[in-house]
């Protein structure tokens, strides 16, 4: 099955809703009236705040069944189309605050589908998640309308085992909410270190694995620290579909066609390598913690 | 493009003396990235749609002044140019030739009145070191008040390596609520002012402070920024002084670099505030500037 999906390379107005759940209906409605018409929209992490809240993440806040509420009633008033949503936000669960993102159907039959909690938490130089979100505790696909999808947040790409764990739970289509701060400007290259970084990581989550990638980023400013974008989708050869621009927003559309997951897999079985030997060496690496050596005499 | 393995490929490399390749930039996406910086943080953030820049004639606030052109338009940029008596004539000349040559609508402030006004009153013994601080806080004062008056925002112009090096009169040039040449050290400072074309009598010229003749900064430094640049480079990517003079770096100036670097830490912060409660601003209480 084909279908198009639409990347938002988001600006949030800083710790305003409002302002910025209006930015978000006007990216939506852009997107629908495309033809053929997105059935996913695909926004970056803390698409609703911005990115570095600090303590402000506590007043920012705010439950996945309310953000639903919201965005489904403002979808109503728009008239619009069914459509699939992913968005990335401050969530607070049961008393705590995480950095999380939401996947969920506006319209008819809408629902929340899948709230994924960001596992891996950047601690270390400009990042200060832990000292303000909690960690989430797993990595999961689930079923949509347009195939089984995985929803990872940005240092989690950094890790391998996080493509790993989405893609043995069945996903074929990644969706990957980022907020990277630029940094680096190496001669020659015309992005910024991390936005090439990010295309390496993207393409490379694709081809290991056999699956599509969308990748969307935050773009903007957020006290001296700039998010350039970069956004971008990879088809499951790990070949770049479509790129975001620097710097500004946009709308990147690209069709997806989940056959190719097959096709890909069929040409390079990497996953398949994988998922035979997966338990085995789960079970027979004492890296994996799963057994610990016997202690050496 | 070109895959860096990571964003700090650029201090991956060992130290050498002779390789100034870590320090190397991709000027047109530096460029590029801090006119955005300044779009944002002057008119988005800020809605204001002015700026003010102090320009010495160097080439800090040269560039700085240039890349606000490029992010507002010229007519969005006022130059001042604040000389004391001591200042060389060919700083305000290369203000003026700066101002022409990017369109931007200048005014001289002579700021000797004010100066002296309180130190050859009162404290007429004052040192050179000491008339500099007074010079450099008068232009601020006067810097924010044109501000005020121009419903603008001022703009800073420091660099990393005098920010690093302590090399600036804590609150005035460090002042202005923005500064876009902040995590440029002095030498790229100087690769950006040439790709911008910042005219070469200015960029050419050694760096100074301009406050007695003949003075530049290198010389009140006892090191070439050059230098201090790629030694500076080298301690903040988490080289030790051990190591970077065993790959040949001179002790003398290594030592130099870090003695400044060490005991300026102070400097580069806001004061330091008496903490009594679990609600302390900046250390309990964390907002980001921006929020």
């Amino acid at each position: 099955m084909a279908i198009d999906i639409a990347i938002a390379q988001f600006k949030p107005a800083k710790g305003d809703l409002d302002a910025t759940l209006d930015a978000f209906d006007r990216v939506l409605t852009g997107a629908l009236r495309r033809t053929p018409r997105p059935r996913i929209v695909v926004f970056p992490e803390t698409a609703l705040t911005g990115y570095f809240l600090e303590g402000g993440v506590r007043e920012q806040a705010i439950e996945a069944s309310a953000l639903f509420e919201r965005l489904s009633a403002r979808h109503a008033d728009l008239g619009a189309d069914s459509v699939d949503i992913a968005i990335g936000f401050y969530e607070l669960h049961a008393g705590r605050v995480y950095n999380s993102a939401m996947y969920a159907k506006l319209g008819a039959d809408g629902e929340v589908v899948h709230v994924h909690r960001k596992v891996f938490l950047p601690t270390y130089g400009v990042f200060q998640e832990e000292r303000f979100v909690e960690a989430g505790s797993g990595i999961r696909a689930f079923d949509t309308a347009y195939g089984r999808v995985a929803v990872l947040i940005c240092e989690e790409v950094f890790h391998s085992i996080s493509g790993v764990l989405a893609a043995l739970d069945g996903a074929q289509l990644a969706l990957v909410l980022s907020a990277s701060p630029a940094r680096g400007a190496t001669p020659g290259t015309g992005a910024p270190d991390n936005v090439a970084r990010w295309d390496a990581l993207g393409s490379s989550l694709a081809s290991e694995h056999g699956i599509f990638v969308a990748v969307s980023q935050l773009v903007g400013f957020e006290g001296g620290k700039g998010f350039a974008g970069g956004s971008a989708a990879y088809n499951p050869r790990g070949r770049r579909l479509v790129g975001g621009p620097l710097w500004e927003e946009a709308l990147l559309v690209t069709s997806l066609d989940l056959d190719d997951v097959t096709q890909a897999r069929t040409e390079e079985p990497l996953f398949a390598d994988l998922e035979r030997s997966w338990t085995r060496l789960l079970v027979n690496s004492p890296g994996a913690g799963v057994r610990r050596p016997e202690a050496e005499s | 493009m070109e895959v860096p393995w990571s964003p700090h490929v650029q201090t991956a490399r060992p130290p050498d003396p002779a390789d100034y390749s870590g320090l190397e930039l991709d000027v047109e996406l530096v460029r590029a990235w801090l006119v955005e910086f300044l779009r944002h943080e002057i008119r988005r953030r800020r809605g204001f749609e002015r700026v003010v820049v102090g320009l010495s004639g160097g080439v800090d606030s040269s560039l700085t002044a240039a890349l606000c052109v490029q992010a507002l338009g010229p007519e969005a940029v006022f130059g001042f140019s604040l000389p004391y008596r001591t200042s060389s004539a060919a700083s305000r000349e290369h203000a003026l030739e700066l101002a022409e040559r990017f369109r931007i609508e200048t005014r001289t402030i002579d700021i000797t009145g004010a100066v002296d006004g309180y130190l050859s009153s009162f404290e007429p013994q004052a040192s050179g070191h000491r008339v500099g601080n007074v010079a450099a806080r008068q232009r601020m004062i006067i810097l924010f008040d044109q501000a005020f008056k121009l419903g603008a925002l001022p703009a800073g112009t420091g660099n990393k390596s005098e920010r690093l090096l302590g090399y600036y009169t804590w609150h005035a040039d460090d002042s202005p609520p923005i500064n876009p040449l902040g995590d440029l050290f002095k030498s790229q400072v100087w690769a950006l002012a040439r790709h911008v074309e910042i005219p070469a009598a200015i960029v050419e010229k050694p760096a100074t402070a301009d406050l007695i003749q003949g003075q530049t900064d290198e010389g009140d430094l006892g090191v070439s920024y050059r230098e201090a640049d790629l030694i500076l480079h080298h301690l903040l990517s988490g080289r030790s002084v051990e190591k970077l003079i065993e790959a040949g770096f001179e002790a003398e100036k290594v030592a130099l670099v870090t003695g400044r670097l060490e005991r300026t830490h102070w400097k580069r912060h806001l004061p330091t505030v008496a903490m009594l409660s679990s609600t302390a601003i900046g250390e309990w209480y964390l907002r980001p500037v921006d929020y």
